[in-house]
């Protein structure tokens, strides 16, 4: 190994040689093939607990993409997704149970609360941004918490199971694979975000700020308007996991569900997108699943994995994915 | 000529020091000056100080005629001025490739296109998939060399381009920039290394304590030694 290291030069053009490009494109093909298969073998509850998780991967991806791609740290998320989940209740018990339909509303909601609360945070940066976010967080849960007209503490309930372009779904499976195709176009959606010209822009503000701003950019504009994408994409996250509970409450938006969704970019790897997601799916399995068998201590185990994943791999689960292909490359 | 840039009465500094004291500069449309001075008198300042990275208290700085002094750096940057500045600064995550599509986003009308600046630098299209952090210094250079001629530039600030480079490299860089040169660019170099100024600049001026001591063309400012010895503190 080492000899082959210092035998460098390395080859320069081919660090995203076809090789491992292929290999992604067969692990993409193999995890989306389990997805969409899990409904055929797994009972209803794991299935509703991956619905759960699927709605609570959109949030995190939002968490990411000001995060990871833009670096813009945030606690202010989770509101946005009970926005958006909130919003979907609503539709579904005074207007349709379409999915469709609460999805679109719900992503309108998320983008106009973002749009109403972001010109105000994006002026900041780093921890008071973060504080911000944090403020707007807890104003959102506060007016959810209280305003009777959405249910106050008691939360949203009476949602109807929704149906799908005119068709009900007769199944938890059924649900499970709405909120999938809807989860896995957002994150294409996002992910094209993140590799298109506005996507590098929002990595060049990430790493030099004031660089960009000699280089013509104003990034003042396009971190609102990240942060306006992001409000959007939480809140078709709020709707996914208000289709799957049918049921909203105040802790749907909570700290703690901002403070989850952070903590799962970092174990997944911020700034790749699909590392926090997977980071959701784990984070989320610890909270509700494993937590019954250690006695309910399932934010003690969340402390103890994130603190391993700070000291072991500090660039999450997606950066174990990283070091392996440079491996493989050397 | 005309003068492409001309700044006067250049007052600037940070939170209540003044470190630029009244800089009266001009740089003429297709001409590269100069600019010299010990560490610390305000070379640096007064290049983020015309690129509007730094609110000046008072003074004009004007681009072809169009005042610039107190616009925001974008709007500089809009209005035809691009800078490499000291230290490369070139984004670290990303790569060779990004970094110039980033710089071409923005793009004035113009020649420089990122094929244009791969056949002014073939290292940099060698080397268009590595980080900007796996460069060597001088491949840093050239890629924030690069990265400020694809904004087109009217006006090309350099701040101190040889700054941590071995000689060998400083030659490199210091041919690409010659090559600049005779594509009739005007430019502001920022420079320590007297030798890379002297091949490069047609005027020199040196700056002490905040203003300019001393404008000149190149070669009178080179043959008068004792001159130069008392401005700068070196031989």
């Amino acid at each position: 190994m080492t000899m082959l290291q210092t035998s460098a030069p390395a080859p320069t053009g081919t660090v995203r040689g076809p090789r491992p490009a292929r290999r992604g494109a067969v692990i993409a093909t193999a995890v989306g093939v389990l997805l969409v298969a899990a409904p055929l073998v797994l009972g209803a509850y794991p299935v509703s607990m991956m619905t759960r998780m699927l709605a609570f991967a959109v949030l995190v991806l939002s968490v990411d993409l000001l995060t990871g791609v833009t670096g813009m740290p945030t606690l202010g998320q989770a509101a946005y997704f009970g926005v958006g989940a909130y919003t979907a209740a609503l539709v579904g018990v005074h207007v349709t149970s379409d999915g469709a339909v609460q999805a679109a509303a719900a992503l309108a909601a998320g983008l106009v609360a973002a749009a109403a609360t972001g010109w105000v945070a994006v002026r900041a940066r780093g921890i008071v941004f973060l504080m911000l976010t944090l403020a707007i967080g807890e104003s959102v849960h506060q007016l959810a918490d209280t305003w009777s007209a959405v249910g106050g503490s008691n939360g949203l309930a009476g949602m109807p199971p929704i149906s799908v372009f005119g068709a009900a779904l007769p199944a938890a499976g059924f649900v499970y694979w709405w909120v999938l195709a809807v989860a896995a176009l957002v994150f294409a959606a996002v992910a094209l975000v993140a590799r298109s010209p506005y996507g590098r822009t929002l990595r060049g503000i990430r790493d030099n700020e004031a660089r960009m701003r000699a280089l013509g950019y104003r990034p003042a504009l396009a971190r609102f308007g990240v942060y306006c994408l992001a409000g959007a994409v939480a809140g078709v996250g709020g709707a996914l996991w208000a289709a799957q509970a049918r049921f909203v409450s105040p802790g749907d938006l909570g700290f703690e569900v901002a403070a989850l969704a952070l903590l799962s970019v970092v174990i997944g790897g911020s700034g790749s997108l699909w590392g926090p997601c997977l980071g959701a799916a784990l984070v989320l399995l610890v909270r509700d699943s494993l937590s019954a068998y250690v006695g309910g201590h399932g934010a003690l185990v969340l402390g103890v994995v994130f603190v391993a994943v700070v000291f072991l791999m500090p660039r999450g689960l997606a950066g174990l994915a990283r070091s392996r292909r440079k491996e493989v490359r050397s | 000529m005309t003068d492409l840039l001309a700044v006067s009465g250049l007052r600037a500094g940070y939170a209540g020091t003044t470190v630029l004291d009244g800089v009266d500069l001009t740089v003429p449309a297709g001409a590269v000056v100069a600019l010299l001075g010990r560490n610390g008198v305000g070379k640096t300042t007064f290049v983020h100080t015309v690129m509007g990275m730094l609110r000046p208290y008072s003074g004009s700085i004007r681009l072809d005629g169009r005042e610039l002094a107190g616009a925001a750096a974008h709007a500089v940057a809009r209005a035809g001025v691009a800078i490499v500045p000291q230290g490369r600064r070139v984004f670290a995550p990303l790569t060779v490739e990004e970094n110039l599509r980033i710089a071409a986003g923005r793009r004035r009308r113009g020649p420089w296109t990122v094929d244009r600046v791969y056949e002014l630098m073939p290292r940099l299209a060698e080397r268009r998939a590595n980080r900007g952090d796996q460069l060597s210094g001088g491949e840093q250079q050239m890629l924030a060399i690069g990265r400020a001629l694809l904004r087109n530039p009217r006006l090309l600030l350099l701040d101190e381009p040889s700054d941590g480079l071995a000689p060998a490299v400083v030659g490199q860089i210091a041919e690409v920039l010659e090559r600049l040169r005779g594509d009739g660019i005007s430019a502001l170099l920022v420079e320590q290394d007297l030798r890379l100024a002297f091949r490069l600049a047609d005027e020199v001026a040196v700056m002490r304590k905040g203003r300019i001591a001393h404008r000149g063309p190149t070669a009178e400012f080179r043959s008068d030694r004792d001159r130069a010895r008392a401005l700068l503190g070196v031989g």
